[in-house]
C-alpha cells in the first residue's frame, strides 16, 4: 500500500479554478471524507478534491475544500504542506472556493466538524507536499545532471552543490515529469515548521473588512430578500397578502412557500421593511414543539420510565449490599442556539436548470447532493461556493438557510441573497437539546466509589437528522462523553431514555459532551466532597495505570498551582474530559463580589491534542471554548412558548462580554494520536465553574444557566 | 427624497428611504461590506463605524440622522492614518472566525482616538462588542501594542 494517491495533472485544463498557473507544476489529491471532484471527473483514478499548485513566479497555492469557521484550518493544512515541501512560508497561497467560469466546476468535498478536520487529512496533505518536493527535485537533478540525493530541498529552493534553483524556477521542469508513488515523509524530529507557532494566513483579509462571509456576496442584477418562517416549528402559512410589501419602495417580489414568506427587494432594508408590513396568518395546527414547563415535567418523567441500557459492566446489585454510603443527584441543562456571529444567509442562482449557491456552509460536498436530489437536477448541475463561515458551531451542517434562497431565485429568475434577520435566524435554530441526567453512586469504606449508576433523558438529534443512526431507542450520539468513562469504576450502569418533545435540534459545540461533561464532572466533584477527598486525587485513583490522563492531570495541577492555597478570597474547581480524541482539564479560581457576582480570577487549561500543529491555533481555540462555554453556563437558555423559541436576539440571549473574561492559560501536551481542538474547549468549563462556586458557597449549582440561580458575572477591571 | 452621507472622504448622495440605516446604506447602496450586521438593534457591535471619531452602531443610526456626519467605515481607516490599527490586530493573531473584528477594530479605534492611553478599565467600558469566537484576550493585547507603538 502506498496510501492515498496524488497526480500530477498540470496538463489538464480544471485551472479556472484561479491562478492562471501557466506551465507550472499541479497536483491533486483526494481529500478522505469527501463527497465530489472538481474540475473534470478524474474516472477511474479516483476524485482529486485538493489541490496544490507551484507557478512559475514562487507562488505556492493551495486550494482546500474545508470550511474556515474561525478554527484556523486554512492555516493548518497549509503548515503540514509547507512542512514537506520544504516551502517558504510567505509563498502559500489559499485558495478556497473556485470560481466556476462555465461548466461544471464542483467546489467542495467534505464536510468540517466534529473537529476531525486536521485529524483526517494530515496523511494526504504531508504526502502531497513531499512528492511535490521530490518532483522539483527531479527536475533539478535533470537539468544539472546530479544523481537525485545531491539535490536539497530547503525553504523554497532545490540546492545542489552551489547550484541553486527556485521552486518557480523548476515548476515547469517537474511539470513533466511523472508524480512518483512514494515519498520520504519527515519525522516529527525533522519538523521545521509544524508545532511551531504560526500567525494565521487569513488575519490581514479578517483585519481589513476584505474577508468575503456569505453575507458579502454580490452577483450582477442581484435581488436581496429576507424571510419569515411561520413562528411555531413545524407549523404552515395559511394565506397572506403581497399587496403592501409591494408598496415598500425597492421590493420587488413577494414569494411564498408552504411554511414561509420572503420578500425581495433592492437591499435588505427594502426587503426587511416589506416583509415587516406583511400580517401572514399562520395554520400552527400541525406545530409539535412542547413548550418549557411542559418539557421539564417530560424530561422528569423519562427518566423514571422506559429507558435502554447503554453500559452495564460488573454487578451493580450486588456491589451495593457493600458500599458505605450513596449519594443521588440530577443535573439539567436548556435548549441553547448557536448564535453563529453571521446570521443564516445563502446566496442562489438557478438558470439552465443549473444550481449555483454561495454559501457559509460546514459540509458543502453534502449539501450539494441533498440540493441535488430535493431540487430534481443533476449532481453535476450543482455548484456549492463556500465563503467564509461567521461561525460554524455546528449550526451550518445543514441546508434550511440555503432551500429558501433556491427557491427565491427559481421564482424570481435571478439570484437571490437571502439573508435572515437575527430574529428569524435565532425562532429557527437547530438547537442543542435540553437534557438531565440522574446519577447515583455507592462509595466504600475509604470514600472510593465502587457503583456508578446514570440515566440520561435527551432528545436524540439523530432521529430528526439522520435516524439510521438510531437502533432500538439508543442514540449513541447523545450520550458520549458519559458512556465510555476514563475512570476505573468497577459496577456500571448508563441507561438512556429518548423523550421527544418536538423542537429542531442539531449540533452545538462539542455536541453532547457539552452536557455529559457537566453531569459526570460535577458528580465526581460531589463524590470527591462526600469522601473528604481531594478532586484532584480522586481522579488520580480512578486513573490508576492510565499515563497519558495521568500526565495531563499532572500538568493542571502545576500549572493551575493546585498545592499552593489560593490567595484569601479566591476558590478553586477543576474538571477534566476525553473528546474527539483530545484530553483537556481546566481549573477555574474566582471570588464572589455583593450581589451573587463572580468574578473570574484566573481560568488554566492543559489539552492533550496529540500532535500540535499550530500551537497558537490551539490556544485560541481552547481559550475561544472556554469563552462559548462560559456564555452558555452563565447566561445560555432558550425557552419555547406557544411552540416557538422565546428568546430572538442578543439582549435576551446574552453573552459574556470583554471585562468579564479573565486571562487563560492554555498549556499543550503531545501524548498521542493526533486529536481534535475545535470543541474539546467547551465541556470542562461548566464543571469546573460550578465545582468553584461550591468551594466558594457550598451550595451545589446543578442546573444551568447560572443566572436562573441569580448569579452574574463581574466585570473584571474597575478605576 | 435623497441624502448626502460623507464617507471615508467622499460625499455620496444616495436616493433611499430616510429611515434606511447607515450600515445597509453602506453594504447595499455602497458597496462596503466591511461593516457587518450582526443584530439590527445595536446590541452586538458588529456594525460599528467611526462617526465624527465617536464608535457608533450604524445598525442604530438612519442615513437621515447621518447627514453631515463625517462617516469613517474598516475600509477607510488606513487613510485617515489608523492602519495601525488592523497591523496590531494581525500582529496578535486576534480573528478567528473574523466576522465582528471589523467592528471591534472600530470601537477600539474610537476609544483610541479619544483616550491614547486607556486603563483595563477604560478598554473595557468601550469594547462591548460581541466576539462570539472568544477573542477578546487577543482584542486587548492588540490594543495594547497599538497604544505602545503609537
Ligand atoms: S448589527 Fe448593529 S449592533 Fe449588532
Ligand atoms: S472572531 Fe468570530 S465572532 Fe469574533
Amino acid at each position: 500500500m502506498n496510501g492515498p494517491v496524488v497526480r500530477n495533472v498540470s496538463r489538464r485544463r480544471f485551472l479556472q479554478v484561479g491562478a492562471g498557473a501557466a506551465g507550472g507544476l499541479v497536483l491533486g489529491f483526494h481529500l478522505p471524507g469527501g463527497l465530489d471532484a472538481w474540475g473534470n471527473r478524474v474516472g477511474a483514478d479516483g476524485r482529486l478534491n485538493g489541490y496544490v499548485m507551484i507557478e512559475p513566479d514562487g507562488t505556492i497555492t493551495i486550494s482546500l475544500t474545508h470550511a474556515e469557521m474561525g478554527q484556523g484550518v486554512h492555516t493548518a493544512l497549509p503548515m503540514i504542506l509547507a512542512e514537506e515541501l520544504e516551502a517558504d512560508w510567505s509563498t502559500i497561497r489559499v485558495l478556497l472556493a473556485p470560481a466556476a467560469k462555465e461548466g461544471a466546476v464542483v467546489s467542495a468535498a467534505s464536510g468540517t466538524g466534529g473537529s476531525r478536520t486536521i485529524r483526517s487529512q494530515y496523511g494526504v496533505v504531508s504526502k502531497a507536499g513531499a512528492i511535490a518536493r521530490d518532483m522539483l527535485r527531479q527536475a533539478a537533478a535533470n537539468r544539472w545532471n546530479v544523481p537525485l540525493e545531491d539535490c536539497i530541498a530547503r525553504n523554497g529552493a532545490i540546492v545542489a552543490g552551489d547550484r541553486t534553483a527556485s521552486y518557480g524556477d523548476l515548476s515547469l521542469g517537474a511539470s513533466m515529469l511523472p508524480a512518483p508513488a512514494t515519498a520520504a515523509i519527515k519525522t516529527k524530529a525533522e519538523w521545521r515548521l509544524l508545532g511551531k507557532p504560526t500567525k494565521r494566513l487569513d488575519a490581514r483579509d479578517k483585519s481589513t473588512g476584505q474577508a468575503r462571509f456569505g453575507v458579502d456576496v454580490v452577483l450582477e442584477d442581484m435581488l436581496v430578500g429576507t424571510i419569515q418562517q411561520c413562528p411555531q416549528w413545524g407549523g404552515k402559512l395559511k394565506t397572506v397578502d403581497a399587496a403592501p410589501a409591494l408598496t415598500v419602495k425597492g421590493v420587488e417580489h413577494v414569494v411564498t412557500t408552504d411554511a414561509a414568506v420572503m420578500v425581495l427587494g433592492s437591499g435588505y432594508w427594502p426587503a426587511s421593511k416589506g416583509l415587516a408590513a406583511l400580517t401572514p396568518e399562520w395554520d400552527s395546527s400541525s406545530a409539535k414543539a412542547e413548550d418549557s414547563n411542559v418539557v421539564a415535567n417530560g424530561l422528569a418523567k423519562a427518566l423514571r420510565g422506559k429507558t435502554a441500557k447503554i453500559v452495564d459492566q460488573g454487578n451493580i446489585a450486588q456491589a451495593s449490599k457493600f458500599v458505605s454510603k450513596s449519594i443521588t443527584t440530577t443535573y439539567e441543562v436548556p435548549y441553547l442556539h448557536q448564535a453563529t456571529m453571521e446570521p443564516m444567509n445563502a446566496t442562489a442562482w438557478v438558470r439552465d436548470a443549473k444550481i449555483d449557491v454561495w454559501a457559509p456552509v460546514q459540509s458543502a460536498g453534502r449539501e450539494r447532493l441533498r440540493i441535488a436530489q430535493e431540487f430534481g437536477v443533476a449532481e453535476d448541475d450543482v455548484t456549492v461556493h463556500v465563503t467564509f463561515l461567521g461561525g460554524g458551531f455546528g449550526r451550518r451542517s445543514s441546508m434550511d438557510f440555503i432551500r429558501p434562497a433556491i427557491i427565491a431565485s427559481q421564482e424570481a429568475r435571478r439570484p437571490v441573497k437571502m439573508l435572515w434577520s437575527r430574529e428569524e435566524d435565532m425562532s429557527h435554530g437547530l438547537m442543542r437539546p435540553i437534557a438531565k441526567g440522574r446519577f447515583a453512586a455507592g462509595l466504600n469504606v475509604p470514600g472510593m466509589p465502587v457503583t456508578w449508576d446514570a440515566t440520561l433523558a435527551v432528545p436524540s438529534i439523530s432521529k430528526q437528522q439522520a435516524p439510521h443512526r438510531v437502533t432500538g431507542q439508543v442514540d449513541p450520539v447523545s450520550v458520549y462523553g458519559a458512556d465510555n468513562l476514563p475512570y476505573a469504576i468497577p459496577h456500571q450502569r448508563l441507561r438512556y431514555a429518548m423523550p421527544d418533545f418536538g423542537a429542531p435540534l442539531g449540533f452545538w459545540r462539542s455536541v453532547p459532551h457539552s452536557y455529559t461533561a457537566f453531569f459526570v464532572e460535577s458528580f465526581l466533584d460531589e463524590i470527591a466532597q462526600e469522601s473528604g477527598t481531594d478532586p484532584f486525587v480522586l481522579r488520580e485513583r480512578l486513573l490508576v495505570g492510565q499515563g497519558r490522563e495521568l500526565a495531563l492531570l499532572a500538568k493542571l495541577k502545576q500549572a493551575s498551582d493546585w498545592a499552593a492555597k489560593p490567595e484569601k478570597g479566591r476558590f478553586r474547581g477543576m474538571a477534566f474530559h476525553e473528546c474527539f480524541g483530545s484530553l483537556i482539564g481546566q481549573v477555574v479560581e474566582l471570588s464572589m463580589q455583593e450581589d451573587d457576582d463572580i468574578r473570574l480570577e484566573r481560568i488554566t487549561a492543559v489539552i492533550d491534542c496529540g500532535m500540535a500543529i499550530n500551537p497558537l491555533t490551539i490556544q485560541a481555540q481552547i481559550e475561544g471554548g472556554i469563552i462559548y462555554g462560559l456564555t452558555a453556563a452563565m447566561y445560555g437558555r432558550i425557552d419555547v412558548a406557544d411552540g416557538a423559541a422565546v428568546q430572538k436576539n442578543f439582549d435576551t440571549y446574552e453573552m459574556v462580554r470583554m471585562g468579564q473574561v479573565p486571562p487563560v492559560d492554555v498549556h499543550i501536551l503531545e501524548g498521542g494520536p493526533i486529536g481534535g481542538i475545535g470543541e474539546p474547549g467547551v465541556p470542562p468549563i461548566a464543571p469546573a465553574l460550578t465545582n468553584a462556586l461550591f468551594a466558594a458557597t457550598g451550595t451545589r449549582y446543578r442546573k444551568l444557566p447560572l443566572m436562573d440561580a441569580g448569579l452574574s458575572l463581574a466585570g473584571r477591571h474597575s478605576d | 427624497m435623497a441624502y448626502v452621507l460623507r464617507i471615508n472622504g467622499v460625499d455620496h448622495r444616495l436616493d433611499i428611504d430616510g429611515d434606511t440605516p447607515v450600515l445597509w446604506a453602506l453594504r447595499d447602496n455602497l458597496g462596503l461590506m466591511g461593516t457587518k450586521y450582526g443584530c439590527g438593534i445595536s446590541a452586538c457591535g458588529a456594525c460599528t463605524v467611526l462617526a465624527d471619531d465617536a464608535a457608533v452602531r450604524s445598525c442604530g443610526v438612519s442615513v437621515e440622522e447621518a447627514e453631515g456626519l463625517d462617516i469613517i467605515t474598516i475600509e477607510g481607516l488606513a487613510e485617515v492614518g489608523m492602519g495601525d490599527m488592523s497591523d496590531a490586530w494581525v500582529e496578535e493573531d486576534v480573528p478567528q472566525c473574523g466576522y465582528c473584528q471589523s467592528g471591534q477594530i472600530m470601537a477600539a479605534a474610537a476609544l483610541l482616538s479619544e483616550n491614547k492611553k486607556p486603563t483595563d478599565a477604560e478598554i473595557d467600558a468601550a469594547m462591548t462588542n460581541i466576539c462570539r469566537c472568544g477573542t477578546y484576550s487577543r482584542i486587548r493585547k492588540a490594543i495594547h501594542r497599538v497604544v505602545e507603538e503609537r
